[in-house]
């Protein structure tokens, strides 16, 4: 019940606090705010299971430290650090979603007062969705529509109390409540929020890059990009403690129940099969392990870019900030893709099993499933990646020479042979041949969508209109993008493991999978230009099927390597020790179905049977 | 009504109310089956809570309260033609899940199937008449779809004349059975017989399991509810361990098998009929996916309609979201889906009336392919419509997430559809089984008729790479007919492809078994194609059945539409089996692009068309006024979280928190 959720994750987050030491970000100077690295953050997290409250007051401070001031950041820290207020930050409106510019909500600034009036014009203006903001927090950061002297300046957030701390109870203009029951995330008290001119004094409007001078005048300082920043920086922590270890935990449970279950027989003559043994089954789960593992390998690699380049762009370097941009947005939208596909993939290859909650399956799926949405909708950032793309492609279109590109689409300028070299099945272990093929289908499908685009423009469709009619292709080229990127990627990241050989044959055969699958499953774009020939793809799925075997060996170590402790998959399906079925007896016991009587039989059905009995 | 929709409403090209007609199967259907819904929708007795913010065992109870409703109102209303009480049951259940249901889907068939005279007698009345409430436990929590497998055993005592029903082992504990945990006292148990020492398989027992009056378990029975689970709150799926429990030698359903009062046991003769309930089951659930996955697009596009975000333009207003090409694009495809799978459907429940009508006069001949293509259907339209449902749920952006929209509540309804009558990827394997079959047959220079007849063009010919070159010419992207004829090579090319490399495993001296499980991949993607040559097939042929120009204009497209979806999402099939050329691969592609343009305008009309009623939606995001965000608002207020203020959380640890630091 979302009832009693809320009021166990509500201790939960407490007890985080208190176990949690300062995190490393908060100590440094404030004017140069380190990336976050909330690694403590993430271990207690895991070892929690994830469902604890208070993650959008973390959020918070993300924002306070990228948009704030020096004296905001002084002043707020210490209120936030000591939980003496709880503040959610409130963008969404119910009517208005990714874009940004659509968002009604207004602040208006009376210069007789030195305030700013915050109102909720109409009702699809109403905030709705952040977290903590239905029952918990005493603060909200809210994104509104700046009005001064007349004129809208777009975009600022604003800090403004809107429950009593003596009482807790809404302060007077403020209508806020619980949006009710969801997916999952039953322990979020996702809210709604509407403000009747809600006065607030003129320092609670964020002013690091522009404020409102006493008299109204409105002054910009410092690059309006940076504002960016808050979300890349949300994105690339995503990955890590959102999206790859949904997708690693249901791999574990998926694979452990498999080798426990036994189904039916592959020969008469012999007992029933471990379902894992069926070519079948290793089909659905080992490309989705693969898959975790890659996604583990390439977080890294991310990290180490997004941390390199946030410090520059801290520091006034702004060369990386679109490539930071056009990366995360594409990274955030795929793996989150993914690993949605591959939790709920596994959860069905549990079969009947996997439907109970007791599989812990379900609720990962739920959680991880929101993902699709939640910090960009998934369309609207490939998309974005794509134009990222085009800007380049166009630049090494028109350039003489050849252009400095971004590392990580330098295979733009770089032109392939146009046909893939494979002879024999086992030059398809290959890695450098592989990240090839993705190379060339990004880049041919990079170039299809803006000649497209181009076609159209010349034959003078206004441009907006010829970008959202080629918007399927430049969705198709970001994906392909992305997947060159992540097989590109991993291979990069084998090459860290040569050190240790037995570990090094394991993985590369993951990452030889995880490509060849990529490969498989969008077939029709590696044989559309005669890239690959029939014949080679046959040799391909004879390497891809070899692959199956030789993972189905080492399948249990390679889930039991992620070191998920039993609490933390919370799973009768996925424990350590395989006791399955012991587990599922146990607990279903446990459910108040069971301990709680049977209210509805003495209310309806003995009434019912009896009145049925009696009328023979 | 909003004026979004009304705008789109009016612009169709199309009466919606002539396609409903087209769907329900004349227009006389259309109207009682609205006149049923109506007497639902305007009784007060059927009124409840929103399911949503209920607990379970408060939904569990609703769930008994109405069906105990149900029964009297049937009786009160004279509903008793099977379609008709699933009509009603469709509207009052929304979901079809109901603790009693079980009583009339699987204790009564299967006493009517499997009962003698004497025990339809004895136990017909009662259950009919919900004197007692039967289930059916199969599924035991180490077994499924493998029903040789089946652990629980019933072992006959001549000297008392009694059966021993027995769960040796955790794993044999019945496992699943619908309303098995709290609301059933009688079950149809299956178990391995055992007589004189030998063991003779399955074969189904009644058994009293909990006692008339006070509903306790009796003794030697355990049984409880499993716990919760991704959705069906309101069933009590359960478990049944019996610990050498006894029954009368009468409660083993007897009609085939018997064992004689010493023990003897007779063998049954042999028969087909028990596929017939399975075909019937298994048939009934393509119906579902198209339902399933016609809610979902309903609901999706209606939001679709009057979202509006972001721009098109600069300048512009923002745009309704469904006029994005990649939202048209993960859309479209799906809504022409559902209609396919509506046709898919109707065609099936045809079938198997016909088979029915066959099979009554001694004629088994067509069950067996029948029997492949309802196990392969059931697990392709199931797939599909799981993904589908997911999709439209996630094209609804952070608002499909919510319970409001009523798409997770639709998703978490249909999924176990993919493994419940026979899991997916072993339905997908018997369907292939047959078609193995089938090639081999033509091979040995027989014939094969029916759905799978294009097998015997194929070993015939060989095909040779000069045919193969043939092929594209031939395929025209604007006629149905001939894009049945690609799929249909797809298919043969795909079975053969199988077929070809499961002799191969065999040459390397690997037994049948091995062979067969190290070509299980091959062989489930061949029964894909087949499938999806079939449902194409079935969409295509439908077309010309329609009188109403601008309906068949409407439906071509989506015909289309669906086929050439189908092409770019499986390309490489296409390029592979050389059906279809780069070229023309890049005029599918355009082709489908123009098609989303096309079919824009009639999006509104086209899903008013499936007409579901509101409630049975159970959504505000996809409500036929289109008054969205005023409903989501009053919705939420109704949130348990929002009954007080202040939440009790706050003076158990937020206020000690903030005091204490």
């Amino acid at each position: 019940m979302a009832h009693n959720r809320c009021l166990n994750t509500c201790s939960f987050g407490p007890k985080i606090v208190s176990v949690v030491p300062e995190p490393p970000w908060t100590s440094v100077s404030h004017a140069h705010p380190h990336p976050p690295t909330s690694e403590m953050h993430l271990c207690v997290s895991r070892a929690l299971g994830g469902d604890t409250a208070f993650n959008i007051h973390s959020v918070f401070k993300q924002a306070l430290n990228s948009l704030g001031s020096d004296e905001q950041i002084e002043k707020w820290t210490p209120l936030i650090d000591s939980f003496q207020i709880i503040v959610t930050y409130a963008q969404t409106e119910l009517g208005h979603g990714t874009y940004l510019q659509g968002l009604e909500t207004t602040a208006t600034y009376d210069a007789s007062t030195q305030e700013f009036v915050l109102n909720t014009p109409t009702l699809s203006a109403t905030k709705w969705w952040p977290g903590d903001l239905g029952r918990t927090a005493t603060h909200a950061l809210i994104l509104a529509n700046l009005y001064s002297s007349g004129r809208c300046h777009g975009m600022h957030g604003f800090i403004l109390p809107i429950r009593s701390l003596q009482d807790h109870s809404p302060l007077p203009g403020i209508t806020v409540g619980d949006i009710g029951p969801k997916m999952n995330f039953e322990q979020t008290d996702n809210g709604f929020l509407q403000l009747d001119h809600i006065r607030i004094p003129r320092e609670n409007m964020l002013n690091r890059f522009s404020q409102v001078l006493p008299d109204g005048t409105y002054v910009k300082q410092g690059t309006p990009q940076s504002n960016y920043l808050t979300m890349i920086v949300l994105r690339v922590q995503l990955l890590a403690s959102e999206f790859i270890p949904a997708l690693v935990k249901a791999c574990i449970i998926a694979t452990r129940y498999s080798v426990v279950r036994h189904q039916s027989k592959i020969k008469p003559s012999e007992p029933e099969a471990k379902i894992l043994d069926y070519q079948t089954q290793q089909q659905k789960l080992f490309p989705q392990l693969a898959t975790a593992y890659a996604f583990h390998f390439i977080d890294e690699i991310v990290i180490e870019f997004f941390k390199k380049s946030y410090q520059e762009i801290i520091n006034g370097n702004i060369t990386n900030l679109p490539e930071l941009h056009a990366l995360s947005a594409g990274m955030k939208a795929m793996m989150s893709d993914h690993c949605i596909l591959g939790a709920e993939l596994c959860r069905r290859a549990c079969g009947g099993h996997g439907y109970s909650l007791l599989s812990g399956l379900p609720s990962l799926v739920t959680k991880v499933t929101a993902s699709c949405t939640y910090e960009g909708e998934n369309t609207v950032l490939y998309l974005q990646t794509a134009r990222f793309l085009l800007k380049n492609f166009l630049q090494v279109q028109s350039s003489q020479s050849t252009p400095t590109l971004p590392q990580s689409i330098q295979y733009l300028a770089s032109a392939g042979s146009g046909r893939c070299p494979a002879q024999r099945t086992s030059d398809f272990l290959s890695p450098q041949l592989y990240t090839e093929a993705f190379a060339h289908v990004a880049a041919r499908l990079i170039r299809n969508s803006a000649q497209k685009l181009h076609n159209l423009t010349s034959s003078g469709i206004d441009q907006y209109v010829a970008w959202n009619q080629t918007a399927i292709l430049h969705l198709q080229a970001a994906k392909a993008h992305c997947y060159h990127f992540t097989v590109k990627t991993f291979v990069e990241s084998l090459k860290k493991l040569e050190k240790e050989p037995e570990i090094y044959q394991v993985i590369k055969r993951l990452c030889d999978l995880y490509a060849l699958h990529g490969l498989l499953s969008n077939l029709g774009d590696f044989l559309y230009d005669g890239y690959m020939s029939r014949a080679q793809v046959e040799l391909a799925t004879e390497a891809y099927f070899s692959l199956l075997s030789l993972i189905r060996k080492d399948a249990i170590l390679l889930t039991d390597a992620f070191d998920f402790s039993d609490e933390s998959l919370n799973s009768a399906l996925g424990c350590y020790d395989g006791n399955v079925y012991e587990r599922l007896f146990e607990w279903a016991q446990l459910s108040p179905t069971n301990t709680e009587g049977n209210p509805a039989y003495e209310k309806y059905l003995r009434p019912f049977l009896k009145n049925n009995r009696s009328k023979l | 009504m909003n004026p979004d929709l009304r705008r789109e409403r009016d612009a169709a090209s199309f009466d919606a109310e002539k396609l409903t007609h087209i769907l329900d199967g004349g227009p006389e259907r259309t109207r009682r089956r609205r006149e049923i819904e109506n007497l639902i929708l305007n009784d007060p007795d059927f009124k409840h809570e929103d399911l949503n913010f209920l607990t379970r065992s408060q939904r569990y109870e609703i769930a008994v309260r109405k069906s105990a409703t149900m029964v009297k109102k049937l009786r009160d209303f004279g509903i008793a033609d099977p379609e008709e009480i699933m009509w009603f049951k469709r509207l009052h259940m929304i979901h079809f899940v109901e603790p009693v249901g079980l009583n009339y889907s699987m204790f009564i068939p299967t006493l009517l199937n499997q009962g003698t005279t004497a025990q339809q007698q004895k136990w017909l009345p009662p259950s009919k008449g919900l004197e007692i409430i039967g289930t059916y436990a199969q599924t035991e929590m180490g077994h499924g779809t493998h029903l040789r497998g089946l652990e629980t055993t019933a072992t006959y005592d001549p000297k008392t004349q009694e059966f021993i029903l027995n769960s040796p082992t955790v794993t044999s504990i019945k496992w699943w059975p619908g309303g098995l945990g709290k609301t059933s006292n009688h079950a149809i148990v299956l178990a391995q017989l055992y007589t004189k020492g030998e063991c003779y398989g399955l074969h189904a027992f009644i058994v009293p399991i909990r006692e008339i009056g006070t509903h306790k378990p009796l003794p030697g029975i355990i049984v409880g509810d499993i716990g919760p689970k991704f959705g069906y709150d309101e069933m009590d799926n359960g478990y049944l361990k019996m610990d050498n429990y006894r029954i009368p030698r009468e409660n083993m359903l007897m009609k085939y098998a018997q064992v004689k009062p010493d023990g003897t046991y007779v063998k049954p003769l042999n028969n087909k009929l028990t596929y017939g309930t399975m075909v019937f089951v298994r048939s009934f659930l393509v119906g579902e996916a198209a339902r399933s996955l016609s809610k979902a697009c309903t609901i999706a596009i209606r939001y679709s309609l009057v979202r509006h975000q972001s721009e098109i333009q600069p300048g512009d207003p923002e745009p309704q979201i469904l006029d994005f090409q990649t939202q048209q694009f993960k859309l479209f495809p799906l809504l022409a889906t559902a209609f396919a799978f509506q046709f898919v459907g109707a065609y099936m429940k045809e079938t198997y009336h016909r088979i029915n009508v066959d099979i009554s006069q001694g004629d088994l001949s067509e069950l067996p392919e029948l029997h492949a293509l309802t196990a392969g259907l059931k697990a392709f339209t199931s797939w599909t419509a799981n993904s589908g449902i997911e999709a439209c749920r996630m094209a609804c952006g952070g608002h499909g997430y919510s319970h409001c929209s009523g798409l997770p509540n639709i998703y978490v309804t249909f999924t176990p559809t993919c493994t419940f009558e026979g899991e997916n990827t072993v339905m997908m394997l018997q369907t292939a089984r047959f078609l193995i079959k089938s090639y081999d047959q033509v091979h040995s220079g027989k014939l094969v008729g029916g759905m799978v007849s294009y097998l015997n063009d194929l070993s015939s010919q060989r095909i040779q790479p000069q045919q193969v070159a043939a092929w594209p010419a031939m395929v025209d992207i604007n006629s149905p007919d001939s894009l049945t004829e690609a799929y249909k090579c797809r298919a043969a090319r795909l079975v053969e492809a199988a077929a070809r490399n499961l002799q191969a495993e065999l040459k390397h001296r690997k037994s049948k078994e091995i062979a067969w499980n190290l070509t299980s991949v091959d062989l489930v993607r061949a029964s894909e194609a087949h499938c999806h040559y079939v449902v194409v097939k079935i969409f295509s042929g439908n077309l010309s059945k329609i009188d109403d120009k601008p309906i068949q204009t409407v439906l071509k497209n989506l015909c289309l539409l669906y086929a050439l979806y189908g092409i770019s999402q499986n390309s490489g099939d296409f390029l592979q089996g050389g059906i279809l050329t780069e070229s023309q691969l890049t005029q599918v592609n355009q082709r489908m692009k123009e098609l989303l343009t096309i079919i824009r305008p009639n999006a509104a009309a086209l899903v008013d068309a499936f007409d579901f009623q509101d409630v049975s939606l159970g959504s505000v995001l996809g409500r036929y006024d289109g008054n969205i965000y005023e409903n989501m608002f009053e919705w939420a207020k109704k949130s348990p979280l929002n009954k007080t203020q202040v939440h009790e959380s706050y003076y158990k640890h937020l206020k000690p928190l903030q005091s204490k630091l």
